[in-house]
């Protein structure tokens, strides 16, 4: 193998390696196990580089350092995090729901962790090749409704279910859009298969790659995509569930040291699972920008895009107020829902007509023209007066 | 060996919903019942109908799962009074008769059909490209039908909430 | 076209995280303890006793009139008069608080005690690094801690001390300008008298 294909299999040449040196009867289970403490141990670093890098990247938005006192630049901040959520009283509401109240954060980071199967963080490194891996990815994360709905019904607290129902309202409405636009580069690839579709992005024209994000259709649908993956993360703009000034944290106001700081595991290892399909469906997963650049391994532009993704996310945070819970069901049923409806049909007429300069145009006025008109019917409602029902 | 995988399975699935009729609380009752539904889907996986079963999980785990935990929520009493019905022994010996006398006449008439004894017919591919060239083939009827219902249902939402802004 | 505005706010943020790296001025962090901000002339935290001069108690200006002691709200202060007189600032003599304790705890910073006191001897302090080990003793400030020199008052609250100084030097002024007339005085009349009667007085003036 040439050094540039060592380099670039070197974690797969690791894994058969250790695998291995074990003994024959243990090989499987080894080989099932050891992709999993991997991810189990990478992602969590991910998660705590990422808590630093957003504390310090909203604080230089907002004209003001992050934290730079433990460590070096504040580096250490997730360890001191970790010990101050680790060693917090663990307060159980008398009146909670012990059950629940415990399952509601082991649920969701299960869960969580179960999407980051189908991934494929590099060249023949995914934990699991299903044949149907997106499906599986999107099964799997919609019971993480049902972990934000146990943990604020569980708390016995009607601010808390308050926040839990709007959670997951908020969620259900933006699974329709998520879907509708995945479905997209679905049809393009031809397989729901993950592999298979960062295969197909993987080709070059020249120099040019086969990303999907570099089409009209795919242009529109990663947007759509991102913004849906937001909401779904309940991260801001539309984090107003877990709001930090306006309900306190809604469904997780009851939770405090280790089971808080799962929630915070868990969401934004959310994020990171959503953005990491938002990359191999649109983005091109680990393939290289341009051909020439494809002697860098394939993890590093894999884990480049995340970054690139969890930076735009952060961005985004720092700048956007926060929408409300009626702004938020408006955007997805009258805005988000359309337009991932006709970016479907554009898909479509990629697909249908032949390729050349027709083709572009087309599909690029399908989707620029309702863009601009649902844009226009969306904001130019004039803000009428409220009325306001008392009780009678 | 092959059918340990989908047993296991099925025995969670058979937990969850016995857990769903005798538990007290309404809402763990309602999580029990999503715990049977995932049962099942992984019932579908581990016998090799992959699209059945993960859209089994999307579905019903993710949608309707939701659906009925806000419906128990919304209907819900004040003061959930937990009704401590006692067990009457006379209504519990005559359930157990009945269904014991069903059992027996089902089982008699599965064991003398004449197709217990054929072998068992080569499973489909069910993988999802045929699942997908079928229903827009041969079961176009169907989905076309599903497609309206899913339009009617969208507009009767609409039409709902619309009805309510405007008083 | 929407978006627009949300393109312009992701700019504005975007021109401010990378200017943060470029311009230091914008950001408005003070890395406190290392640095602090200069504090106002209205800032008050504590109050604390005046010396004049070097000597804090030769020139402490309190004459343990008790009058802060009675005004205080939450009565927070604690005077022990002494029972010997010795000379103030002036020269005059002036009994002298031995012990004088006040409960930072209790303390509310309402300044009543510097409005009532006379002789400007009490006045606010504005340090609150005052975080000490134990709350019941070492939270109540005895003298030595509450004396302060003028120089340090004038440096934290430079218009108000100049006012104080001013009023002060002027009060003395007129003090030791009608002590001057009346010595005067006395000594033109003293000067008249032995003039009327020369015996007696100069032996009373020889004893």
């Amino acid at each position: 193998m040439t050094p540039v294909q060592i380099a670039d299999q070197i974690f797969v040449l690791i894994d058969h390696w250790l695998i291995d040196q074990c003994p024959t009867i243990f090989q499987p289970i080894v080989a099932a196990i050891l992709p999993v403490v991997v991810i189990l141990g990478l992602f969590p670093a991910l998660f705590a580089f990422t808590t630093v890098l957003e504390r310090k990247g909203l604080g230089r938005i907002q004209n003001r350092m992050g934290p730079n006192r433990t460590g070096p630049l504040g580096l250490l901040q997730p360890v001191a995090d970790g010990i101050k959520s680790l060693t917090k009283e663990d307060t159980v509401p008398r009146a909670a729901d012990k059950i629940v109240n415990f399952l509601a954060p082991v649920v969701l980071v299960i869960i969580v962790f179960l999407t980051f199967a189908v991934v494929p963080v590099g060249r023949n490194m995914v934990l699991a090749n299903l044949d149907s891996g997106v499906l599986y990815f999107f099964a799997v994360g919609a019971a993480t409704e049902l972990a934000v709905f146990m943990a604020g019904w569980s708390s016995r607290n009607k601010y808390a279910l308050l926040g839990a129902m709007r959670a997951v309202a908020q969620m259900i409405s933006y699974e329709v859009p998520l879907l509708l636009s995945a479905t997209c580069a679905v049809m393009i690839a031809g397989a729901l298969s993950t592999t298979t579709i960062v295969e197909q992005q993987a080709r070059y024209t020249g120099i040019w790659p086969h990303w999907y994000v570099f089409t009209p259709w795919g242009f529109g649908a990663f947007i759509l995509f991102m913004i849906a993956a937001l909401a779904e993360s309940n991260r801001s703009p539309f984090d107003l569930p877990e709001g930090e000034s306006e309900i306190i944290a809604g469904y997780l106001i009851e939770y405090s040291g280790f089971k808080f700081a799962l929630f915070f595991l868990g969401e934004y290892l959310g994020m990171f699972a959503i953005s990491g399909m938002g990359i191999t469906l649109f983005l091109g997963g680990w393939s290289a920008p341009f051909s020439f650049l494809t002697w860098i391994p394939s993890y590093l532009w894999f884990f480049a895009k995340l970054f690139a993704i969890i930076a735009v996310f952060i961005w985004i945070r720092g700048t956007l107020p926060r929408l409300r819970t009626d702004q938020l069901m408006n955007f997805a049923w009258k805005f988000m829902l359309p337009m991932s409806l006709i970016v479907l049909v554009d898909t479509g007429l990629w697909r249908w007509l032949t390729p050349g300069a027709a083709r572009w145009t087309i599909t690029s006025l399908v989707v620029i023209i309702p863009y601009i008109v649902l844009g226009r019917a969306a904001g130019s409602g004039k803000i009428e007066k409220r009325s306001y029902r008392y009780a009678t | 060996m092959t059918f340990a995988l989908p047993a296991i399975f099925a025995i969670l699935t058979l937990a969850g919903a016995v857990a769903a009729l005798v538990l007290r609380n309404l809402v763990h009752c309602a999580l029990s019942l999503v715990f049977a539904f995932a049962g099942l889907g992984g019932v579908y996986i581990s016998l090799g109908a992959q699209f059945a079963g993960l859209a089994q999980v999307l579905v019903y785990a993710g949608g309707v799962a939701i659906l009925i935990v806000f419906a128990v929520l919304l209907v819900r009493e004040r003061d959930e009074k937990q009704d401590h019905t006692t067990i009457r022994w006379g209504n519990l010996l005559s359930g157990i008769a009945v269904s014991t006398l069903v059992f027996i006449a089902l089982a008699r008439c599965i064991l003398s059909s004449t197709g217990l004894h054929n072998a068992a017919p080569t499973a489909p591919v069910a993988e999802i490209r045929e699942i997908g060239t079928m229903m827009m083939s041969v079961d176009i009827l169907p989905l076309e039908i599903i497609g309206v219902l899913l339009t009617a249902s969208m507009l009767g939402a609409v039409i709902i909430a619309l009805k309510e802004a405007r008083r | 076209m929407l978006g627009t505005g949300i393109l312009k706010g992701l700019a504005e943020t975007a021109r401010n995280f990378f200017g943060s790296f470029v311009y230091k001025e914008r950001l408005t962090t003070v890395q406190y303890p290392e640095q602090r901000l200069p504090r106002m002339e209205s800032s008050r935290n504590f109050p604390f006793l005046i010396f004049d001069g070097e000597d804090w108690q030769k020139g402490l200006r309190c004459v343990s009139c008790f009058i802060c002691e009675k005004e205080c709200p939450p009565k927070c202060i604690h005077i022990t008069k002494s029972t010997e007189k010795k000379p103030d600032a002036t020269g005059k003599l002036q009994f002298y608080p031995e012990a004088f304790d006040i409960d930072v705890s209790v303390c509310m910073s309402c300044q009543i005690c510097v409005e009532v006191c006379p002789f400007d001897a009490i006045k606010m302090d504005n340090n609150f690094e005052l975080a000490v080990h134990d709350r019941f003793g070492e939270l109540v400030l005895k003298r030595d801690q509450l004396a302060k020199s003028n120089e340090y008052f004038n440096s934290i609250h430079p218009i108000e001390a100049e006012e104080v100084d001013t009023r002060l030097a002027a009060e003395r002024a007129a003090a030791k300008a009608k002590a001057d007339a009346a010595a005067a005085a006395a000594a033109a009349k003293a000067a008249a008298a032995p003039a009327a009667t020369p015996a007696p007085t100069a032996e009373g003036g020889g004893a």
